[in-house]
Formats: C-alpha cells, sequence, structure tokens
C-alpha cells in the first residue's frame, strides 16, 4: 500500500488534534507515515500510535525548525522523492497552507487547501470544500504530481487504531535560500482555558453590541464550554486579540453550534462562520442580518439575554 | 526602494458569486479590487513615501482587472502592470505564480526589486498560497500575515499576530512579505490622485511578453480540477423572538432542547 506524509502539527511534542484527525484520513487513502519536525518526540509519540501512524519520519535539525517554512517544505520534497507518496496531508494552519504551497512548486504538484473532506478515488483522493463564503459545495481533485492537501479542523472526527509505528531519523540538508526568514522574539499568549476557537464544538462570539464588555459573553461561554471569537469590529476597536477573530479576515469556523451576540451579520462575518451546523443570534435590532442565518434568535439586549441563558443553563447543568 | 505589491481584481463579494459552466469562477459580473489587496499598497506607499521610492503594482486578470491597477495608480501608486492574455483564463495557483513571478523578474529588469508585497488572501479563492509559491519561484524568503513592518539595513522585520504568541520576524531583503488588514488604514484616492493616475504608465503584457508558454497556464494546464460544485440550499427560516424578560430563559430552552447543554 502506498504511504500517505503527514506533517505532525505540534508544540514541543504536544500532538494538536488536527493531526489525529489528519492520520484517521490518511488510513483512508494509504498507509499513514507521520513526518515529526522538532522537539519533543516522546510526547508525541503515544499519540501517533494511537491514531495508526506505520511510520515516523524524525527530523531533529535544528536548522529546520529555526527558519521558517522553507526548510520543512524541503524537508518534505526530499520525502515526496523518496516515498512516492499516495499523498501528502497537512493541517490547513497558516504555516501549513505556505509549507504546502512551497512544495506543491517544488515537487509540480496540485495543491488543494481548505478540506472539510478526502476520501479515495479512482484517479487518487477526492476533497470536499466549502468555497464563496460557504454558499457553495466544491468537490475537487488533484490532476498532476503529488496530491498536497490541507484540511480544516473538524473535518474527520479521529479514529484510534493502535500500532506500533517504524521509526526513521532523516538526515536533512537545509539549502541556505531556505534560511532567508527567521523568528527573533515569540511572546506567548495567556491561554485562556477556553477550547480552542477552530477546533470547539461552540463558539459564541461577541460584536460591536458588547460595547467592549465582554464579561456576559464569556460567562454565556463558559456555561457552554465554548470557545469565544470576536467580530472584526470587537478586534478593530481592541476589544478582543485578532486570534479570536471570526469571519472572513480573521478565522472560518463551522463548529455544532455559533452564537453571535451584538453582532449584525455583515457578509464579512457570516463568510467566517456560516456553515456551522446551527446558529443563534442576540442582538438588539431586529433587522440585523444575522437574523436571516438563525435557528434561533433573540431581539433583545445581550446584557439581559445572555446573563438570564447562563443563570437558566447553570440551574439545568445543577 | 522599488516595490512591488500583486493586486488582484475579484468578483463582488457583496453579491452573488457563482461559478461558470467549466467549473471556473464566474467573472463575468460587477468586480473589484479585492479589499485585502489595498492594505499592501497602502504599506507600499507609506515604505516609498519614506524614501522616495517606487511602488509598482502588478496583475494579472481579464480586460477589467485594469481597475484594480488603476484604483491603485489613483492612491498613489507610480506605475502598473497588467498581464492580460485569454490564455490565462482557469489558471490555478501554481499557473498564477508562474506568471506573476516572471513578471516580477521582467519589472526588475529596469531596476531591482527590494520587496514584494501582497495581501493575505484573495478574497474569492481564499487559498492564502500564491505569496508562499510565489517566493518559492523567486528564490525570496517569505514572511506573511505581517500586521506590522518595518524596513532596516537590507532587513525587513515584521509582527504576526499568531493564535499562540505574537512572533517577530525578520527576513532578509529582497523578500516577499504578504500584510494583514490590522497593518494599516488604506487612503481614499485624493481627486488630486485620481487625475495623476491618468498619467501614470501602465504596461500590458501578454503571456509571450513573458515568455511562459501557454501550454503551462490556463484551465487545461491546472495541476487541480473542481469536478462538481454544489450550491448550499438556503438555512431553512428560524425561530426569531424578541425579549420580554424571558428572552434568555427561552434560549437556554432552545439549547437544553437542542442538546447543547
Amino acid at each position: 500500500m502506498a504511504e500517505v506524509l503527514v506533517l505532525v502539527d505540534h508544540v514541543d511534542g504536544a500532538v494538536r488534534k488536527t493531526t489525529h484527525e489528519l492520520l484517521t484520513i490518511a488510513r483512508r487513502l494509504g498507509e499513514p507515515s507521520a513526518v515529526f519536525i522538532g522537539d519533543g518526540y516522546d510526547a508525541a509519540k503515544a499519540a501517533l500510535a494511537t491514531y495508526g501512524a506505520a511510520k515516523v519520519y524524525r527530523v531533529s535539525d535544528p536548522e529546520v525548525s529555526a527558519f521558517l517554512v522553507a526548510p520543512t517544505a524541503e524537508v518534505l520534497a526530499q520525502l515526496v522523492e523518496q516515498t512516492s507518496p499516495a499523498a501528502v496531508l497537512l493541517a490547513s494552519s497558516a504555516d501549513g497552507k505556505e509549507i504546502a504551497a512551497r512544495l506543491a512548486i517544488k515537487t509540480s504538484s496540485g495543491l488543494i487547501t481548505d478540506a472539510v473532506d478526502v476520501q479515495p478515488g479512482d484517479a487518487g483522493p477526492t476533497t470536499t470544500q466549502s468555497v464563496f463564503a460557504g454558499s457553495y459545495t466544491v468537490q475537487a481533485s488533484v490532476t498532476t504530481g503529488t496530491p498536497i492537501i490541507t484540511v480544516k479542523p473538524n473535518s474527520a472526527t479521529p479514529e484510534a487504531a493502535e500500532s506500533t509505528p517504524a521509526e526513521s531519523d532523516l538526515e536533512v540538508t537545509v539549502s541556505d535560500a531556505a534560511k532567508g526568514a527567521r523568528v527573533t522574539d515569540r511572546k506567548p499568549r495567556e491561554k485562556s482555558g477556553r477550547p480552542e476557537l477552530t477546533e470547539a464544538a461552540i463558539v459564541v462570539s461577541g460584536g460591536r453590541g458588547t460595547n467592549g464588555n465582554f464579561e456576559a459573553v464569556e460567562a454565556f461561554a463558559d456555561s457552554l464550554g465554548a470557545a469565544v471569537g470576536a467580530s472584526r469590529a470587537a478586534v478593530d476597536a481592541g476589544w478582543y486579540p485578532h486570534a479570536n477573530q471570526v469571519g472572513q479576515t480573521g478565522k472560518t469556523v463551522s463548529p455544532q453550534l455559533y452564537v453571535a451576540a451584538g453582532i449584525s451579520g455583515a457578509i464579512q462575518h457570516r463568510a467566517g462562520m456560516q456553515t456551522s451546523k446551527a446558529i443563534v443570534a442576540v442582538n438588539k435590532d431586529s433587522e440585523a442580518p444575522i437574523f436571516e442565518l438563525v435557528d434561533f434568535g433573540v431581539v433583545g439586549d445581550l446584557f439581559a439575554v445572555l446573563p438570564a441563558a447562563t443563570e437558566a443553563i447553570e440551574k439545568h447543568k445543577a | 526602494m522599488k516595490i512591488v505589491v500583486c493586486v488582484k481584481y475579484v468578483p463582488d463579494a457583496q453579491g452573488e458569486r457563482t461559478f461558470s459552466s467549466d467549473h471556473t469562477t464566474d467573472r463575468a459580473g460587477d468586480g473589484l479590487l479585492s479589499e485585502l489587496d489595498e492594505y499592501p499598497v497602502e504599506e507600499a506607499l507609506k515604505l516609498a513615501e519614506a524614501d522616495d521610492g517606487e511602488v509598482v503594482v502588478l496583475t494579472m486578470g481579464p480586460q477589467d482587472a485594469g481597475d484594480a491597477v488603476r484604483k491603485s495608480l489613483q492612491m498613489g501608486a507610480h506605475a502598473g502592470v497588467h498581464v492580460l492574455d485569454d490564455a490565462l483564463h482557469g489558471s490555478d495557483a501554481p499557473a498564477t505564480s508562474l506568471v506573476l513571478a516572471t513578471a516580477i523578474e521582467k519589472i526588475g529588469e529596469s531596476g531591482a526589486v527590494d520587496l514584494v508585497l501582497t495581501g493575505m488572501a484573495s478574497t474569492d479563492g481564499s487559498m492564502s498560497v500564491v505569496p508562499a509559491m510565489l517566493a518559492e519561484r523567486l528564490g525570496l524568503p517569505q514572511v506573511t500575515f505581517a500586521s506590522e513592518l518595518s524596513v532596516g539595513e537590507g532587513t525587513v522585520t515584521i509582527r504576526r499576530d499568531g493564535d499562540a504568541s505574537t512572533e517577530t520576524i525578520e527576513a532578509s531583503l529582497p523578500a516577499l512579505v504578504s500584510v494583514t488588514d490590522q497593518i494599516n488604514e488604506p487612503r481614499y484616492p485624493s481627486f488630486k490622485g485620481i487625475m495623476a493616475a491618468k498619467k501614470k504608465p501602465v504596461e500590458t503584457w501578454s503571456v509571450a511578453d513573458l515568455g511562459v508558454d501557454a501550454s503551462q497556464v490556463g484551465l487545461e494546464a491546472a495541476w487541480t480540477k473542481v469536478t462538481e460544485f454544489t450550491e448550499r440550499p438556503p438555512r431553512e427560516a428560524g425561530q426569531v423572538v424578541t425579549d420580554e424578560g424571558d428572552g434568555g430563559a427561552q434560549l437556554a430552552g432552545f439549547l437544553t432542547g437542542r442538546k447543547f447543554v
């Protein structure tokens, strides 16, 4: 069976859930070969085995992690040449897409980004994507080279398939051309303790209507175990970090439930959330476009409605 | 500094976007300079104003794409290049990057290019991959999603606001940088700018002018294909209530009823 390369998305060995999903998808297409770059392999090992990696290629050369994107693309290109895989799967993060993009040019291969499903086909994998702000669903496939596919979070339910991966260490040479860009400083964000926005099952977002006070939104989110998002207006006003922005120039999310509080529902915001399974909105303005999208909506003041809802939810849980 | 800004003319995101029968994006309707491309144009203008530099705006697209160049010139860019050729219809990202990279090299023939700027994504394809592909083809370091940018001696430094952290990233020039919508506030063209734009040089190049083979671009040459597209059915209208003191309770009821709690 052909190998399927999966680039492991991790922070110091803590493997992200998206990698579990990629390994699960890889098993549909061939034999998963995880590519682990950087430090912390001991921490990652178990997860890769749980989700069925048949092989792990390890790259510990610090030069690969020290420089942005380009060296990783070189490593993957080397592996593509060596293993002639059925596909290369990466997470649809900013780095994932850039690595995929450089790899596509290096290997003269087609690239499909932001797939929400990948299935085996007669002539290679077929992908599903949600395009034009979610108004269209597209099936596509790669017609040249090795299919390179970036996959959005929550595109597959991770399936455990315990394995004992064959581990090998890769020697790599990073070209000078790949050493052009590096991170010179990194200030970690404070962890909110809430789920990650693009992976969460429930997202509660606040907009202009919060007037800068996200307490009611946060308390409501916490009662549901939800991630907190923000509209562009809220981020531009400095009320919430850009990392939490939902919309065309922020994150695109497709959770089981999306609650929009004090958000009018302009197209740029809708582009980021309108494929959510269920949508709820609270807004003072009965004409707000967001109400066209909802399964349930409340016309009212979020400062009254959300705390009341939070209280009722906490009572229900007790 | 000589800066090239890549811009794209896209269908209006506020309108109904759809596919043509050949499975390509329907570009027949109203279009405009992609909103996200105004930011790199503005950033380029600020850099050029600081050191008496030059901003060349580059686009690839059908006839109407000239509007994207024109708007950029009205904002203050000095010159424009429009790669226009029927053979380009249906080009994928790799082919787009081939054309743009070749055009940038040709622009460089009349004076070395120090910096290539792009937006963070197009508002139609939304792949965010062309900048990286361009950097790969041009052999440049890429620095992307910049929310702040400064140029030093032979280097460019950016701030990137990632999910887990805020990073400072440095690259040696020449480099390719993509910028987010957080980086600046694009200026509106002034009346003077609109008038001045009419006299600014715009070159139109065909695929042959670039020395690119027509067989490497366009729909048939694409390395991926869309096999099917389906319009999502519109969402069924849901229930909207007005809060008269029990809005919160009703909301909670809806959520518990749907087992979200």
